[in-house]
């Protein structure tokens, strides 16, 4: 187990620019590499990234391999990505190799792990080395965040782990930072990939993204149709944010899929998030609790929101949107 | 088109979070008391995928679950959905195991239901939240796997499969037979009818152990874990919520807004 020495991050490109989680993960991995004494590498693939992969060191990394002849994830086999890392980490002997808890990084981890013949950790929110046994402890949400539970691996390596986006804050970049820049090609056996991707469709959101949202104002299971959401869009606009929903509202079809925030959803944190008509499952505030402020708007005063929130008015939401709205409204008239 | 659906029972994931207790001596979550545990949800969704393509191209639908006997309550309730054959896994040596035991265990068996063309498991057990037993069934049996699924169709020869992701969609093929994880977009389960529910009340719901599986329990259990659980606690909130209270919901509205701004949040 000696042999295992430092990190490594499975990076994420949109547009060939290191996404946001990905330095999340750098900010993660540059503090355990720190911890253990040992180099954090990231590993990049994708076509014309010689500058993102010098730009990488900048945020932390010491090493930065990459593969050029790679496409990115959504336009790849998670077969092929599986086979890259298991080489890359073939070559280096990492400790702890980390992904974000991504449409990749979720399918991926699992089958890597379970091809190297180790373990895995899924959905991390705290990743710390034990000072005395300098093991790895991976905090994880359960039971639908209802606990946190606290692994450590029993003699396997690498740690695979999956970190939960916005659970750390995002690495910055210090351009005076020195590190290697490691091209590196990769053979894979195209007879063991199986399956073949067909297409892959983007619903770009229209107006503001969710993940980049200032404000939310979302509505869930209480709004009662999709005609009460009008008011939600409403509010959502005059405070310049905008809009998220539970389950319920997706279920029910009364809104697209594409908004729900929760455990299996969109992970935000604006600075204001309105839980309009929502009861405050934890696999919804899986989503939404690193909101900077949040308010609830419920008419039930036993509702579990308002153990959850920082305001909260116990009403109608029919009654208190309209006349939030005009309010708002008003003051952005002067 | 033959289907394995792996099945798991869990205590019911959406109790009130103040019915949630933990025993942090033995780390173990207290059953909800008075609630009855439920088939994990995206298991339920799993089969009420096989039951579509049941409906569309025909076949044989075995549900297995690993547990104990009491779990073939599970098993019951997706026969009486419209699944054909029911199967349990129970041995002490199975108890406390990991996820790479319990899809060790679950591939055993699998491979003792002998013909399938699909397997399909839940995108993740809404208990402990892992999402990993389907990949590794797949890893285990050499089989492709598409995770996430919220369609699955047949088109020359080969799985069709629609795959969720954050903001769309993406399609894969693969070659049959191959795994499958499924995602809650699948929609509604189907509620099972009342000749179903007879029907499965009649069937038998055979139990296999160790030897049935050709298991080798040195790879199962406690001891064969590759994970410890050290510390499982239930976190603590950090919000006080200030409740706006006024005469009215008018006046509570305006106040929220004037709250609001001297908060600096608007
Ligand atoms: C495995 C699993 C994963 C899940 N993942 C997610 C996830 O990612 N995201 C998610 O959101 N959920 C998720 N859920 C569902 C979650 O457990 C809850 O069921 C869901 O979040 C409840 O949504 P809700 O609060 O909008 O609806 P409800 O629970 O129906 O609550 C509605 C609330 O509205 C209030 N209300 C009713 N009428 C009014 C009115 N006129 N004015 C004001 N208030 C009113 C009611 O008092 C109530 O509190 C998941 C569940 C499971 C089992
Ligand atoms: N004990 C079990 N019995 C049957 N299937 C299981 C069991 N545990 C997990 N599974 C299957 O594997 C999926 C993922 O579980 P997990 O990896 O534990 O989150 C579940 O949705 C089930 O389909």
């Amino acid at each position: 187990m000696a042999d295992y020495k430092g990190v490594l991050i499975c990076g994420e490109l949109a547009e060939d620019k290191i996404t946001t989680v990905t330095k999340e993960l750098t900010n993660t991995g540059r503090r355990l590499s720190d911890d253990l004494n040992q180099p954090l590498s990231l590993l990049l693939i994708g076509q014309n990234i010689q500058e993102t992969a010098a730009e990488a060191i900048s945020f932390g990394a010491d090493r930065v391999f990459y593969i050029a002849e790679g496409l990115p994830f959504a336009e790849s086999l998670p077969e092929h990505y599986v086979a890259i890392i298991a080489s890359v980490f073939n070559q280096i002997k990492p400790s702890i190799v980390l992904l974000s808890h991504t449409d990749m990084g979720r399918d991926i981890a699992p089958r890597l792990a379970a091809s190297l013949g180790t373990t895995v950790c899924m959905d991390c929110i705290e990743l710390e080395i034990d000072a005395d046994s300098k093991s790895l402890l991976q905090t994880k949400p359960v039971y639908g965040g209802n606990a946190m539970a606290v692994w450590v691996s029993v003699n396997y390596r690498p740690h695979v782990v999956t970190m939960r986006p916005r659970s750390a804050s995002p690495a910055q970049s210090d351009p005076s930072r020195k590190g290697q820049i490691v091209p590196i090609t990769v053979e894979i056996d195209e007879s063991t990939i199986k399956g073949k991707l067909l297409e892959t469709v983007k619903e770009e959101a229209k107006g503001i993204k969710l993940e980049e949202a200032k404000v939310i104002v979302a509505g869930g299971g209480g709004i009662g149709g999709s005609e009460g959401f009008q008011l939600i869009q409403e509010l959502a606009q005059v405070l310049g944010g905008t809009i998220g929903i539970t389950r319920v509202p997706c279920d029910e079809g009364w809104m697209p899929t594409s908004l729900e925030i929760g455990q299996t959803g969109h992970i935000v944190s604006p600075d204001l998030y309105f839980a309009i008509g929502i009861s405050g499952a934890p696999q919804h505030l899986a989503g939404c609790s690193g909101s900077k402020c949040i308010v609830a708007i419920n008419k039930d005063p036993e509702a579990h929101i308002f153990k959850e929130a920082d305001f909260g008015i116990v009403g109608d939401y029919r009654e208190v949107l309209p006349i939030l709205i005009e309010k708002c409204k008003a003051l952005r008239a002067t | 088109m033959d289907i394995i659906v792996c099945v798991k029972q869990i205590p019911d994931p959406e109790i009130p979070p103040s019915k949630f207790k933990l025993d942090i001596e033995s780390k173990k979550v207290v059953p909800p008391e008075g609630i009855p545990p439920v088939m994990n949800p995206y298991d339920e969704q799993a089969v009420e995928l096989a039951l579509r393509l049941k409906d569309k191209y025909g076949g044989k639908i075995t549900v297995l679950t690993l547990g104990s006997e009491a779990t073939s309550s599970i098993a019951k309730h997706a026969l009486a959905m419209g699944a054909d054959e029911g199967i349990v896994i129970t041995n002490k040596a199975f108890e406390d195991s990991d996820s790479f035991s319990k899809a060790y265990i679950l591939s055993q068996a699998i491979k003792k239901v002998g013909d399938y063309d699909l397997v399909l498991c839940g995108r993740q057990a809404a208990d402990w939240d892992e999402g990993l037993v389907g990949s590794i069934i797949a890893e285990n049996l050499g089989l492709p796997l598409v995770t996430l699924a919220e369609a699955v169709d047949v088109a020359n020869g080969k799985l069709k499969v629609k795959r969720v992701i954050l903001d769309g969609y993406q399609v894969f093929t693969v070659p049959i037979p191959a795994v499958v994880t499924v995602s809650n977009e699948v929609g509604r389960p189907r509620l099972p009818s009342g000749w179903g529910i007879i029907s499965a009340s009649q069937k038998q719901i055979p139990v296999w152990s160790v030897d049935d599986i050709e298991a080798d329990s040195s790879k199962t259990g406690a001891s064969a874990a590759r994970r410890k659980l050290v510390k499982l606690f239930i976190p603590e909130r950090e919000r006080k919520c200030e409740i706006i209270e006024r005469e009215t919901t008018a006046e509570a509205s305006i106040e929220l807004v004037d709250t609001l701004i001297k908060a600096g949040a608007i």
